[in-house]
């Protein structure tokens, strides 16, 4: 009764949306402000009707109803509560349904929050929200239908897939979802700004917050996710250049620059008819990344199962929304004025460096994520892209992003005087490129651009330090003064230093764990011993623990360094009899200076006694990852937190340095 | 110039649109590798054994030389998968009965002596591809990769990547069986 119930509501938010799509557009066009507030309303409605039709598909997975068909290949009773909650999202249709349901909650945010929006920009961009909804909701009730029954219900389910369950992964889809997916009221807002034919400077203060909502939560699930990949896959890498990972990244990447032209269109009213552009492509890439990874039309580690129907009806979608968006956008963006008039070297000029060099770079990972599919349409070769292409031609691309983005908060809207900012970051220099020889010195391996990356960030971090420094005099002032000053700065500023000091803090793990990481692959035999990084590791044998649902193997390691004891490791190889897969959980000592990493598969034959595949690395600085992705989202929701966000009127700031936005 | 510059999106995306309609065709699998020799008759090499090893050399004759379907595997010692699916294969080898080649890929003499000293060495013959001539006859896209001959010397099957999996191991039991219904019809 329930899953009926679910579709029930499933279809009944479809008659809302469709209801929703043309009234308050209608209405912001005749002036009519009973049709335009229409799309509060129904935008709630929406939003609960598909939390309904969820928690029903939630229910049918907690009580186990294996006559609900994805249930039955999702789920078993005995998995642990946690996974049979996180399983309502793992399939196809699940995933689709938490998608939408995303899409509703932000629209019924625009609905509760966006009192400060014009009547007719808020019914507009919600009527192209509804636009699509309906999409989905149609999608989802024509080809994938999450409640679908089967007529004979089987005694228990299949299980889910193995590797998916795991804490990191249960949370991994929702927080990805709301960046994915958040990108949508953007666009939403972008289209309705082009159907009304004006952008001003309060329309980028409305749209700011979203984005950054959205960004924020993109970074967390995106870093989630190559958490998982790290501890999960036993491979020890935390990014493979997966065409799903890449599809996530380029939202990600372009949402980035978004971010930051948005500043300029508020601040300057530049960059408007280049910031409308943005807040179409990056929601048009996650589209794009819905499509790739439902539609079986690229190898990955990720594909969930193809159906060609589903991809050509993803595809008629995604026609629908990025063409006509972009038709829009290419008969209304000429009429847009220009802004604020600046010289090359400003604020906005480096905000413009940094817009191009983001989509450059995100140019690039689309080529590469797609050239296979080129090549093979027009030659027939298959081939496949991977990590030699991106070091060879993302990384340059960032390398300057690196460095000016130390730059870029120095500089003054208008014009800037970049021989003064120069000058004042001399000591910076000086010290970055000391402690890039020094590293040097240190690690004579590896490739000289790991050494070049890890000076550009010693020069990020330092100079963000010494920008977020003078604007509250440190050191330069009393203490007490410092920090009547610090408290008075904008939240969004500190926000800023906080997210750029995070990218400085990834840097330092992405080039350590990258280019100085060390590994060793043993067949070991109880008391085999291995040297790695300083560590004597004694590989002692394998015992049998049972789990819930699954068997394992678990092995004993035995770390010790200069002939003392540091701790015991225990890699597990998960053998699960329903699913008929195995997974690795890989042990790992974590310490900042870099994480020891462990992990183990089974001997393939009985008769060959006990060897094991043993597998160790070292991967220096690794951990630096996740606290800089950590403080990146910490800066944004600083940032988030603004009041200048929550205040309707555009104000003047008085302080002319506390005008800083976040980035 | 700008009325230009604005329809260059929408005109990119049209031709985006276009790949992935052709990449919709349902007969499209991207996870299959293609293989030219599928099919087809095994292609011409003579390998001599490795110096020190008491398995003989392979060349192509030996394929049709059991009357039953041969495996033949390529491998080396400094191939990590290869160490994996080596116990595999030597159980396969022996529950399944059929005869196991194996091509030694570019590799050093001492080097696969040692490992096959190591880890047992479960090859009815094993050709010296020091070169890697052999392999490009083949077309293997890397190491390890595995073929399945029948005696008219024709290649039915091809694996990519390690035979570890279980999935894998019935891959190769299902092409066997097939390949030996054939045999016997």
């Amino acid at each position: 009764m329930i899953p009926e119930l679910g579709q029930f509501a499933l279809a009944l938010a479809l008659a809302v949306a469709l209801v929703q799509s043309v009234v308050p557009m209608l209405g912001a066009s005749r002036g009519n402000l009973v049709w335009m507030r229409s799309a509060q309303f129904t935008a709630l409605g929406q939003m609960v009707f598909v939390a309904g039709a969820f928690g029903a598909l939630m229910w049918a997975f907690v009580v186990s109803d294996f006559s609900v068909r994805n249930v039955a290949e999702n789920s078993h009773s005995l998995k642990p509560m946690l996974f049979k909650v996180a399983a309502t999202w793992g399939s196809h249709e699940g995933s689709l349904l938490l998608w939408t349901l995303i899409l509703t909650l932000f629209g019924a945010g625009v609905a509760v929050f966006g009192a400060n929006i014009p009547h007719a920009l808020r019914a507009r961009t919600l009527s192209v929200q509804a636009w699509i909804s309906v999409g989905f909701l149609s999608f989802m009730l024509f080809t994938s239908n999450p409640f679908d029954r089967l007529m004979a219900a089987p005694v228990d389910g299949n299980d889910l897939n193995p590797l998916l369950q795991d804490v990191g992964l249960a949370m991994h889809p929702p927080l990805l979802y709301i960046g994915y997916v958040g990108f949508s009221i953007v666009f939403s807002f972008a289209v309705a700004a082009l159907i009304e034919g004006r952008v001003d400077a309060a329309w980028a203060r409305w749209v700011r917050p979203w984005t950054l909502a959205a960004w924020m939560s993109l970074t967390g699930g995106i870093a989630l996710g190559s958490w998982w990949a790290y501890y999960e896959l036993g491979w020890g890498g935390w990014w493979f250049w997966d065409p799903v990972e890449n599809v996530s990244f380029m939202p990600w990447l372009l949402g980035t620059a978004l971010l930051h032209s948005a500043i300029v269109t508020e601040k300057r009213g530049a960059f408007k008819s280049w910031t409308i552009l943005l807040a179409i492509l990056t929601f048009s890439l996650s589209l794009l990344g819905t499509f790739i990874v439902r539609s079986g039309l690229l190898t990955s580690v990720h594909a969930f199962a193809v159906d060609p129907e589903r991809g050509v009806y993803i595809l008629a979608l995604l026609a629908l929304s990025i063409g006509g968006s972009l038709t829009l956008y290419a008969v209304r963006a000429p009429a847009m004025e220009g802004g604020g008039l600046f010289a090359p070297i400003s604020r906005e000029g480096g905000l413009l460096v940094n817009n191009l060099l983001l989509a450059t770079a995100t140019g690039t990972v689309l080529f590469g994520t797609l050239y296979p599919l080129f090549l093979e349409a027009l030659t027939g070769d298959k081939i496949s892209v991977g990590p030699p292409f991106y070091n060879a031609s993302f990384v340059p691309i960032m390398l300057p992003l690196v460095f000016v983005m130390a730059l870029g908060p120095f500089l003054t809207w208008k014009r800037a005087d970049l021989r003064g900012v120069l000058q004042r970051l001399r000591a910076v220099a000086a010290i970055s490129v000391i402690g890039a020889l020094v590293v040097w010195y240190l690690v004579t391996k590896g490739p000289v651009l790991a050494v070049l990356a890890f000076g550009l960030g010693i020069w990020l971090f330092l100079a963000v330090l010494q920008e977020w420094g003078a604007k509250i005099k440190l050191f330069r002032a009393p203490l007490g003064e410092s920090l009547r000053r610090a408290r008075n700065l904008p939240r969004a500023s500190h926000g800023m230093t906080l997210a750029h000091l995070g990218l400085a803090v990834c840097i330092f793990g992405f080039v350590g764990s990258s280019a100085w990481k060390e590994e060793v692959v043993v067949f070991a035999k109880p008391g085999t011993e291995v040297q790695i990084a300083g560590f004597d590791i004694t590989f002692e044998g394998v015992e049998q623990v049972p789990g819930p649902n699954y068997m394992a193997f678990r092995g004993t390691l035995v770390v010790m360094r200069d002939g003392d004891f540091v701790q015991n490791l225990y890699p597990e190889r998960r053998n699960y009899p329903v699913a008929r897969s195995q997974t690795t959980e890989s042990a790992i000592r974590h310490t900042l200076a870099g994480d020891l990493y462990a992990a183990i598969s089974e001997p393939a034959a009985e008769n060959t006694g006990n060897a094991w595949t043993l597998r160790i690395l070292y991967e220096p600085l690794v951990n630096f990852i996740w606290i800089g992705s950590f403080m990146l989202v910490l800066g944004g929701a600083l940032s988030l937190s603004d009041r200048r966000l929550r205040v309707g009127a555009p104000r003047r700031a008085k302080a002319p340095v506390a005008a800083q936005p976040a980035e | 110039m700008q009325r230009i510059l604005v329809a260059l999106p929408i005109l990119a995306v049209i031709v985006l649109g276009g790949f992935f309609l052709w990449g919709l065709n349902p007969d499209r699998d991207p996870n299959a590798i293609p293989s030219a020799l599928l099919s087809k008759p095994a292609p011409r090499f003579d390998l001599g054994p490795i110096a020190g090893v008491d398995s003989p050399g392979l060349k192509t004759e030996d394929l049709m030389a059991a009357g039953e379907p041969v495996l033949v595997n390529v491998f080396a010692s400094w191939c990590v998968p290869c160490r994996a699916e080596h116990k595999v294969l030597t159980r396969l080898a022996r529950d399944e009965d059929f005869p196991l080649y194996g091509i030694n890929y570019k590799d050093r003499p001492e080097d696969a002596r040692k490992w096959l000293e190591d880890l047992g060495n479960p090859y009815d013959r094993i050709g010296a591809d020091e070169s890697g001539r052999a392999g490009i006859e083949w077309g293997i896209s890397g190491v390890p990769e595995t073929f399945l001959v029948d005696p008219s010397g024709t290649v039915v099957w091809r694996f990519v990547g390690p035979i570890a999996t279980e999935q894998s191991q019935d891959e190769l039991r299902a092409a066997l069986k097939a390949a030996r219904g054939e045999a016997g019809s």
